[in-house]
Protein backbone atom coordinates (compact mmCIF):
# COMPACT_ATOMS: atom_id res chain seq x y z
CA UNK A 1 0.00 0.00 0.00
CA UNK A 2 1.44 3.70 -0.88
CA UNK A 3 1.66 6.17 1.39
CA UNK A 4 -1.34 8.01 -0.61
CA UNK A 5 -3.06 5.10 -0.29
CA UNK A 6 -2.92 5.39 3.41
CA UNK A 7 -3.47 8.36 3.62
CA UNK A 8 -6.22 8.31 1.88
CA UNK A 9 -7.97 5.47 3.61
CA UNK A 10 -6.87 7.36 7.31
CA UNK A 11 -9.14 9.93 5.72
CA UNK A 12 -11.87 7.91 4.63
CA UNK A 13 -12.00 5.80 7.92
CA UNK A 14 -12.24 9.20 10.27
CA UNK A 15 -14.73 11.00 8.19
CA UNK A 16 -16.75 7.68 7.84
CA UNK A 17 -16.90 6.14 10.88
CA UNK A 18 -14.54 7.84 13.04
CA UNK A 19 -11.67 5.59 13.65
CA UNK A 20 -8.58 7.56 14.32
CA UNK A 21 -5.42 5.28 12.76
CA UNK A 22 -1.88 5.98 13.71
CA UNK A 23 1.09 6.37 11.61
CA UNK A 24 2.21 2.83 12.58
CA UNK A 25 -1.10 0.80 12.02
CA UNK A 26 -0.21 0.24 8.24
CA UNK A 27 0.72 -3.66 8.76
CA UNK A 28 -2.75 -4.05 10.41
CA UNK A 29 -4.69 -2.14 7.90
CA UNK A 30 -2.58 -4.35 5.08
CA UNK A 31 -3.78 -7.66 7.27
CA UNK A 32 -7.60 -6.38 8.07
CA UNK A 33 -8.23 -5.51 4.57
CA UNK A 34 -6.14 -8.28 2.22
CA UNK A 35 -8.79 -10.64 3.17
CA UNK A 36 -11.85 -7.96 1.65
CA UNK A 37 -10.08 -7.66 -1.57
CA UNK A 38 -9.72 -11.30 -1.85
CA UNK A 39 -13.10 -11.66 -1.12
CA UNK A 40 -14.05 -9.24 -3.63
CA UNK A 41 -12.03 -10.78 -6.23
CA UNK A 42 -9.37 -7.63 -6.67
CA UNK A 43 -6.00 -7.90 -7.50
CA UNK A 44 -5.32 -6.45 -3.97
CA UNK A 45 -5.18 -3.31 -1.94
CA UNK A 46 -4.68 -0.95 -4.77
CA UNK A 47 -7.49 -1.84 -6.57
CA UNK A 48 -9.79 -2.06 -3.22
CA UNK A 49 -8.52 1.80 -2.25
CA UNK A 50 -9.55 2.42 -6.05
CA UNK A 51 -13.16 1.05 -5.24
CA UNK A 52 -13.11 3.03 -2.15
CA UNK A 53 -12.32 6.58 -4.03
CA UNK A 54 -14.88 5.77 -6.60
CA UNK A 55 -17.25 5.63 -2.97
CA UNK A 56 -18.12 2.12 -3.26
CA UNK A 57 -20.11 2.42 -0.33
CA UNK A 58 -20.83 -1.44 -0.28
CA UNK A 59 -16.78 -1.64 -0.25
CA UNK A 60 -16.53 1.29 2.62
CA UNK A 61 -19.15 -0.40 5.14
CA UNK A 62 -17.01 -3.73 4.45
CA UNK A 63 -13.56 -1.53 5.26
CA UNK A 64 -15.05 -0.07 7.97
CA UNK A 65 -15.94 -3.20 10.03
CA UNK A 66 -12.83 -4.91 9.30
CA UNK A 67 -10.78 -2.16 10.69
CA UNK A 68 -13.05 -1.90 14.09
CA UNK A 69 -12.12 -5.11 16.01
CA UNK A 70 -10.33 -6.05 19.01
CA UNK A 71 -9.36 -8.49 21.25
CA UNK A 72 -9.69 -7.62 24.97
CA UNK A 73 -12.68 -6.30 26.99
CA UNK A 74 -13.69 -6.26 30.61
CA UNK A 75 -16.32 -8.55 31.78
CA UNK A 76 -15.73 -11.10 29.20
CA UNK A 77 -18.05 -13.58 28.42
CA UNK A 78 -20.50 -12.30 31.44
CA UNK A 79 -21.50 -15.40 32.93
CA UNK A 80 -18.12 -15.83 34.95
CA UNK A 81 -18.78 -12.49 35.95
CA UNK A 82 -21.90 -13.55 36.99
CA UNK A 83 -21.29 -16.74 38.70
CA UNK A 84 -18.65 -14.40 40.70
CA UNK A 85 -21.47 -11.87 42.18
CA UNK A 86 -24.32 -14.50 42.71
CA UNK A 87 -22.51 -17.63 43.51
CA UNK A 88 -19.16 -17.58 44.74
CA UNK A 89 -18.88 -14.25 46.51
CA UNK A 90 -22.16 -15.09 48.52
CA UNK A 91 -20.72 -18.28 49.64
CA UNK A 92 -17.43 -17.65 50.32
CA UNK A 93 -18.91 -14.44 52.34
CA UNK A 94 -20.51 -17.02 54.51
CA UNK A 95 -17.72 -20.21 55.02
CA UNK A 96 -14.74 -17.12 55.70
CA UNK A 97 -17.32 -15.24 57.95
CA UNK A 98 -14.19 -15.67 60.69
CA UNK A 99 -11.45 -14.97 58.82
CA UNK A 100 -13.08 -12.33 56.86
CA UNK A 101 -9.93 -12.59 54.00
CA UNK A 102 -10.26 -14.02 50.77
CA UNK A 103 -7.76 -14.64 48.14
CA UNK A 104 -8.31 -14.71 44.15
CA UNK A 105 -5.87 -15.56 41.11
CA UNK A 106 -6.41 -14.39 38.06
CA UNK A 107 -3.77 -16.77 36.43
CA UNK A 108 -4.02 -15.46 32.93
CA UNK A 109 -4.51 -11.53 33.61
CA UNK A 110 -3.22 -10.15 30.54
CA UNK A 111 -3.51 -6.47 29.84
CA UNK A 112 -5.42 -6.22 33.18
CA UNK A 113 -9.26 -6.52 32.22
CA UNK A 114 -10.15 -9.24 34.35
CA UNK A 115 -8.63 -8.47 37.74
CA UNK A 116 -10.05 -5.03 37.33
CA UNK A 117 -13.59 -6.27 36.57
CA UNK A 118 -13.68 -8.75 39.58
CA UNK A 119 -12.24 -6.04 41.51
CA UNK A 120 -15.46 -3.65 39.95
CA UNK A 121 -17.39 -6.28 41.18
CA UNK A 122 -16.01 -6.45 44.97
CA UNK A 123 -16.12 -2.56 44.83
CA UNK A 124 -20.45 -2.98 43.87
CA UNK A 125 -20.51 -5.24 47.18
CA UNK A 126 -18.34 -3.06 49.45
CA UNK A 127 -21.72 -3.04 51.94
CA UNK A 128 -21.10 -6.68 52.27
CA UNK A 129 -17.57 -6.51 52.24
CA UNK A 130 -16.81 -3.81 54.85
CA UNK A 131 -13.75 -4.66 56.91
CA UNK A 132 -12.87 -7.55 54.96
CA UNK A 133 -9.53 -8.15 53.11
CA UNK A 134 -9.67 -9.42 49.86
CA UNK A 135 -6.64 -10.01 47.76
CA UNK A 136 -6.58 -10.00 44.01
CA UNK A 137 -2.89 -11.27 42.64
CA UNK A 138 -3.01 -10.71 38.61
CA UNK A 139 -0.27 -13.17 36.93
CA UNK A 140 0.91 -13.61 33.15
CA UNK A 141 3.88 -15.04 31.48
CA UNK A 142 4.67 -11.90 29.78
CA UNK A 143 6.11 -8.51 32.03
CA UNK A 144 5.28 -6.30 28.59
CA UNK A 145 1.05 -6.77 28.99
CA UNK A 146 1.46 -6.77 33.01
CA UNK A 147 2.94 -3.64 32.73
CA UNK A 148 -0.35 -2.34 30.79
CA UNK A 149 -2.57 -4.15 33.02
CA UNK A 150 -0.34 -2.16 36.05
CA UNK A 151 -0.59 1.28 34.39
CA UNK A 152 -4.85 0.63 34.00
CA UNK A 153 -4.91 2.67 30.94
CA UNK A 154 -7.30 1.40 27.75
CA UNK A 155 -8.10 2.57 24.18
CA UNK A 156 -11.90 3.53 23.84
CA UNK A 157 -12.47 0.28 22.28
CA UNK A 158 -10.97 -1.38 25.29
CA UNK A 159 -13.22 0.02 27.73
CA UNK A 160 -16.37 -0.27 25.64
CA UNK A 161 -16.19 -4.24 25.09
CA UNK A 162 -18.80 -5.40 28.33
CA UNK A 163 -18.31 -2.77 30.71
CA UNK A 164 -21.86 -0.67 31.10
CA UNK A 165 -21.15 2.63 30.70
CA UNK A 166 -22.42 3.21 34.49
CA UNK A 167 -19.65 1.47 35.34
CA UNK A 168 -16.93 3.37 33.22
CA UNK A 169 -18.08 6.55 34.15
CA UNK A 170 -18.04 5.59 38.09
CA UNK A 171 -14.48 3.67 38.12
CA UNK A 172 -12.38 5.37 34.77
CA UNK A 173 -11.03 8.84 34.59
CA UNK A 174 -10.58 9.76 31.00
CA UNK A 175 -6.91 11.08 29.62
CA UNK A 176 -7.39 12.21 26.48
CA UNK A 177 -8.10 9.81 23.77
CA UNK A 178 -7.49 6.73 26.76
CA UNK A 179 -9.73 5.44 29.54
CA UNK A 180 -7.43 5.10 33.31
CA UNK A 181 -9.09 2.74 36.03
CA UNK A 182 -9.90 4.77 39.17
CA UNK A 183 -6.48 4.56 41.13
CA UNK A 184 -9.09 2.65 44.54
CA UNK A 185 -9.38 -0.26 41.90
CA UNK A 186 -5.97 -0.60 40.69
CA UNK A 187 -4.65 -0.73 44.59
CA UNK A 188 -6.84 -3.73 44.55
CA UNK A 189 -4.70 -6.14 42.19
CA UNK A 190 -1.05 -6.85 42.79
CA UNK A 191 0.52 -7.98 39.28
CA UNK A 192 3.55 -10.26 38.87
CA UNK A 193 4.72 -11.83 36.05
CA UNK A 194 4.40 -16.02 36.49
CA UNK A 195 4.80 -18.95 33.98
CA UNK A 196 1.54 -21.59 34.92
CA UNK A 197 3.94 -24.58 34.13
CA UNK A 198 6.23 -23.33 37.18
CA UNK A 199 5.89 -24.36 40.60
CA UNK A 200 2.31 -23.02 42.28
CA UNK A 201 3.42 -23.48 45.52
CA UNK A 202 5.40 -19.77 46.23
CA UNK A 203 1.91 -17.98 45.20
CA UNK A 204 0.06 -19.18 48.05
CA UNK A 205 -3.51 -21.09 48.47
CA UNK A 206 -6.56 -19.33 46.98
CA UNK A 207 -10.35 -19.50 47.47
CA UNK A 208 -10.78 -18.49 43.66
CA UNK A 209 -8.82 -19.07 40.67
CA UNK A 210 -9.71 -17.73 37.19
CA UNK A 211 -8.03 -19.57 34.74
CA UNK A 212 -9.70 -18.65 31.19
CA UNK A 213 -8.88 -19.25 27.85
CA UNK A 214 -5.31 -20.73 29.17
CA UNK A 215 -5.26 -24.32 28.90
CA UNK A 216 -7.20 -24.03 24.82
CA UNK A 217 -2.95 -23.44 24.02
CA UNK A 218 -1.65 -26.89 25.79
CA UNK A 219 -1.55 -30.08 24.69
CA UNK A 220 -3.32 -32.32 26.82
CA UNK A 221 -0.61 -34.10 28.96
CA UNK A 222 -0.23 -30.13 29.95
CA UNK A 223 -3.89 -29.32 30.47
CA UNK A 224 -4.03 -32.38 32.92
CA UNK A 225 -0.83 -31.15 35.07
CA UNK A 226 -1.98 -27.89 35.37
CA UNK A 227 -5.16 -28.56 36.29
CA UNK A 228 -4.08 -31.20 38.81
CA UNK A 229 -1.69 -28.65 40.09
CA UNK A 230 -4.23 -26.07 40.51
CA UNK A 231 -6.14 -28.26 42.24
CA UNK A 232 -3.41 -28.08 44.98
CA UNK A 233 -3.98 -24.41 45.60
CA UNK A 234 -7.53 -24.39 45.46
CA UNK A 235 -9.28 -24.13 49.10
CA UNK A 236 -11.59 -27.58 49.12
CA UNK A 237 -14.41 -25.09 49.41
CA UNK A 238 -12.94 -22.72 46.55
CA UNK A 239 -13.25 -21.79 43.23
CA UNK A 240 -11.86 -22.55 39.44
CA UNK A 241 -13.32 -20.54 36.46
CA UNK A 242 -12.41 -21.91 33.54
CA UNK A 243 -12.94 -20.49 29.65
CA UNK A 244 -16.30 -21.03 28.12
CA UNK A 245 -14.38 -23.65 25.57
CA UNK A 246 -12.38 -25.19 28.27
CA UNK A 247 -13.19 -28.15 30.53
CA UNK A 248 -11.84 -31.01 32.86
CA UNK A 249 -14.21 -33.20 31.33
CA UNK A 250 -11.82 -36.22 30.40
CA UNK A 251 -9.01 -34.61 31.95
CA UNK A 252 -9.13 -34.77 35.76
CA UNK A 253 -11.49 -35.83 38.25
CA UNK A 254 -9.61 -33.16 40.43
CA UNK A 255 -12.29 -30.81 39.74
CA UNK A 256 -16.57 -31.12 39.19
CA UNK A 257 -18.70 -28.80 36.75
CA UNK A 258 -21.42 -26.86 39.82
CA UNK A 259 -24.25 -28.02 38.35
CA UNK A 260 -26.27 -25.22 36.09
CA UNK A 261 -22.94 -23.14 36.11
CA UNK A 262 -21.71 -23.47 33.06
CA UNK A 263 -17.34 -22.84 33.49
CA UNK A 264 -17.44 -22.98 37.34
CA UNK A 265 -15.64 -26.11 38.92
CA UNK A 266 -15.53 -26.76 42.94
CA UNK A 267 -12.85 -29.59 43.71
CA UNK A 268 -13.86 -32.89 43.94
CA UNK A 269 -13.92 -33.95 47.54
CA UNK A 270 -13.16 -37.51 46.28
CA UNK A 271 -10.28 -37.23 44.08
CA UNK A 272 -7.17 -36.14 46.73
CA UNK A 273 -5.80 -33.01 47.25
CA UNK A 274 -2.31 -34.00 48.86
CA UNK A 275 0.09 -31.50 49.06
CA UNK A 276 -2.06 -28.67 49.04
CA UNK A 277 -1.83 -28.30 52.99
CA UNK A 278 1.99 -27.99 51.96
CA UNK A 279 1.39 -24.42 50.84
CA UNK A 280 -0.35 -22.90 53.14
CA UNK A 281 2.48 -21.60 55.27
CA UNK A 282 3.72 -19.65 51.89
CA UNK A 283 1.10 -17.36 51.34
CA UNK A 284 2.02 -13.73 49.84
CA UNK A 285 2.90 -11.00 52.07
CA UNK A 286 -0.74 -9.54 52.93
CA UNK A 287 -0.88 -6.45 50.96
CA UNK A 288 -3.19 -3.10 51.69
CA UNK A 289 -5.73 -4.65 49.59
CA UNK A 290 -8.80 -4.21 52.04
CA UNK A 291 -12.08 -3.56 49.84
CA UNK A 292 -13.64 -1.94 52.61
CA UNK A 293 -16.31 0.64 52.66
CA UNK A 294 -14.42 3.91 53.50
CA UNK A 295 -11.94 3.04 50.74
CA UNK B 1 -38.18 -10.76 16.64
CA UNK B 2 -37.61 -7.40 18.69
CA UNK B 3 -37.43 -4.25 16.94
CA UNK B 4 -34.78 -1.08 16.52
CA UNK B 5 -34.74 1.85 15.28
CA UNK B 6 -31.54 3.38 14.08
CA UNK B 7 -31.19 7.19 14.03
CA UNK B 8 -28.03 8.53 12.42
CA UNK B 9 -27.59 11.17 9.51
CA UNK B 10 -24.52 8.93 7.94
CA UNK B 11 -25.58 6.29 5.73
CA UNK B 12 -22.67 4.34 6.11
CA UNK B 13 -23.02 4.00 9.93
CA UNK B 14 -26.80 3.26 9.46
CA UNK B 15 -25.35 0.68 6.57
CA UNK B 16 -23.07 -0.82 9.43
CA UNK B 17 -25.54 -0.51 12.49
CA UNK B 18 -28.23 -2.21 10.13
CA UNK B 19 -25.54 -5.46 8.93
CA UNK B 20 -24.60 -5.82 12.78
CA UNK B 21 -28.03 -5.66 14.22
CA UNK B 22 -29.95 -7.77 11.48
CA UNK B 23 -27.25 -10.29 12.41
CA UNK B 24 -28.67 -10.34 15.82
CA UNK B 25 -32.13 -10.63 14.88
CA UNK B 26 -33.23 -7.73 14.97
CA UNK B 27 -36.12 -5.75 12.82
CA UNK B 28 -34.37 -2.23 11.40
CA UNK B 29 -35.71 1.03 10.39
CA UNK B 30 -34.00 3.76 9.92
CA UNK B 31 -34.54 7.94 10.70
CA UNK B 32 -31.93 10.58 9.67
CA UNK B 33 -32.51 13.09 12.07
CA UNK B 34 -34.52 13.10 15.84
CA UNK B 35 -37.58 14.73 14.58
CA UNK B 36 -38.01 11.67 12.10
CA UNK B 37 -37.41 9.52 14.09
CA UNK B 38 -39.81 10.91 16.82
CA UNK B 39 -42.40 10.75 13.95
CA UNK B 40 -41.61 7.21 13.57
CA UNK B 41 -41.97 6.36 17.23
CA UNK B 42 -45.34 7.93 17.33
CA UNK B 43 -46.28 5.85 14.29
CA UNK B 44 -45.06 2.40 16.24
CA UNK B 45 -42.88 2.17 19.36
CA UNK B 46 -39.77 -0.04 18.53
CA UNK B 47 -38.07 -2.20 21.11
CA UNK B 48 -34.50 -0.19 20.81
CA UNK B 49 -33.02 3.25 19.45
CA UNK B 50 -29.77 3.38 18.72
CA UNK B 51 -29.04 7.28 18.57
CA UNK B 52 -26.50 9.87 17.14
CA UNK B 53 -26.03 12.69 18.93
CA UNK B 54 -25.04 15.42 16.52
CA UNK B 55 -27.59 15.27 13.60
CA UNK B 56 -29.56 18.21 11.76
CA UNK B 57 -33.30 19.35 12.35
CA UNK B 58 -33.42 17.57 16.06
CA UNK B 59 -30.19 16.10 17.81
CA UNK B 60 -30.07 12.71 19.70
CA UNK B 61 -30.19 14.53 23.41
CA UNK B 62 -33.14 16.19 22.50
CA UNK B 63 -35.07 13.47 20.80
CA UNK B 64 -34.26 10.98 23.69
CA UNK B 65 -35.97 14.22 26.13
CA UNK B 66 -38.53 13.90 23.21
CA UNK B 67 -39.08 10.32 23.24
CA UNK B 68 -39.45 9.99 26.92
CA UNK B 69 -42.78 12.40 27.40
CA UNK B 70 -44.24 10.08 23.86
CA UNK B 71 -46.77 7.72 25.12
CA UNK B 72 -45.33 4.31 25.94
CA UNK B 73 -41.72 6.20 25.33
CA UNK B 74 -40.22 4.76 28.69
CA UNK B 75 -40.04 1.43 26.94
CA UNK B 76 -37.54 1.81 24.83
CA UNK B 77 -33.89 0.75 25.28
CA UNK B 78 -32.40 3.85 24.18
CA UNK B 79 -28.19 2.99 23.07
CA UNK B 80 -26.18 6.58 22.37
CA UNK B 81 -23.90 5.75 19.47
CA UNK B 82 -21.84 8.92 18.72
CA UNK B 83 -18.62 10.75 18.75
CA UNK B 84 -19.42 12.93 21.63
CA UNK B 85 -16.74 10.73 23.42
CA UNK B 86 -16.43 13.11 26.98
CA UNK B 87 -17.96 12.15 30.78
CA UNK B 88 -19.80 15.25 30.24
CA UNK B 89 -22.11 14.03 27.45
CA UNK B 90 -22.17 10.56 28.41
CA UNK B 91 -23.52 11.38 31.82
CA UNK B 92 -25.86 14.08 30.00
CA UNK B 93 -26.85 11.43 28.19
CA UNK B 94 -27.76 8.79 31.14
CA UNK B 95 -29.67 12.23 33.25
CA UNK B 96 -31.79 12.29 29.84
CA UNK B 97 -32.88 8.52 30.15
CA UNK B 98 -30.38 6.70 27.66
CA UNK B 99 -29.44 3.06 28.92
CA UNK B 100 -26.08 2.62 27.20
CA UNK B 101 -23.83 4.81 25.73
CA UNK B 102 -21.55 3.42 22.37
CA UNK B 103 -18.65 5.71 21.73
CA UNK B 104 -17.72 6.03 18.15
CA UNK B 105 -16.28 3.97 16.55
CA UNK B 106 -17.37 0.74 17.35
CA UNK B 107 -17.87 -2.76 16.08
CA UNK B 108 -20.17 -5.89 16.05
CA UNK B 109 -19.13 -7.00 19.45
CA UNK B 110 -19.62 -3.61 21.36
CA UNK B 111 -23.34 -3.55 20.15
CA UNK B 112 -24.26 -7.01 20.78
CA UNK B 113 -21.79 -6.03 24.71
CA UNK B 114 -23.97 -3.30 24.96
CA UNK B 115 -27.13 -4.87 23.50
CA UNK B 116 -26.99 -7.58 26.04
CA UNK B 117 -25.95 -4.89 28.95
CA UNK B 118 -29.07 -3.24 28.87
CA UNK B 119 -31.49 -7.17 28.20
CA UNK B 120 -32.24 -6.46 24.41
CA UNK B 121 -30.36 -9.48 23.77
Amino acid sequence: MTPLDYDYLRRLLKERSGLVLSDDKQYLVESRLAPIARKAGLAGLGELIGKLRRADERMIVDVVEAMATNESFFFRDKIPFDHFRDTIMPALIAARAAQRRIRIWCAAASTGQEPYSLAMALKDMKVKLAGWRVEILGTDLSVEVLEKAKAGIYSQFEVQRGLPIQMLVKYFSQIGDTWQVAPEIRAMVQYRPFNLLGDLGPLGSFDLVFCRNVLIYFDQGRKIDVLNRLARVIEPDGYLVLGAAETVVGLTDAFKLMPDKRGLYAPNAAATRAGGSSFAGARLPRSDLTVAGGR
Amino acid sequence: MKSCLVVDDSSVIRKVARRILEGLAFKITEAEDGQQAIEQCRREMPDAVLLDWNMPVMDGYDFLKALRRLPGGDQPKVVFCTTENDVAHIARALSAGANEYIMKPFDKEIVEAKFQEVGLI
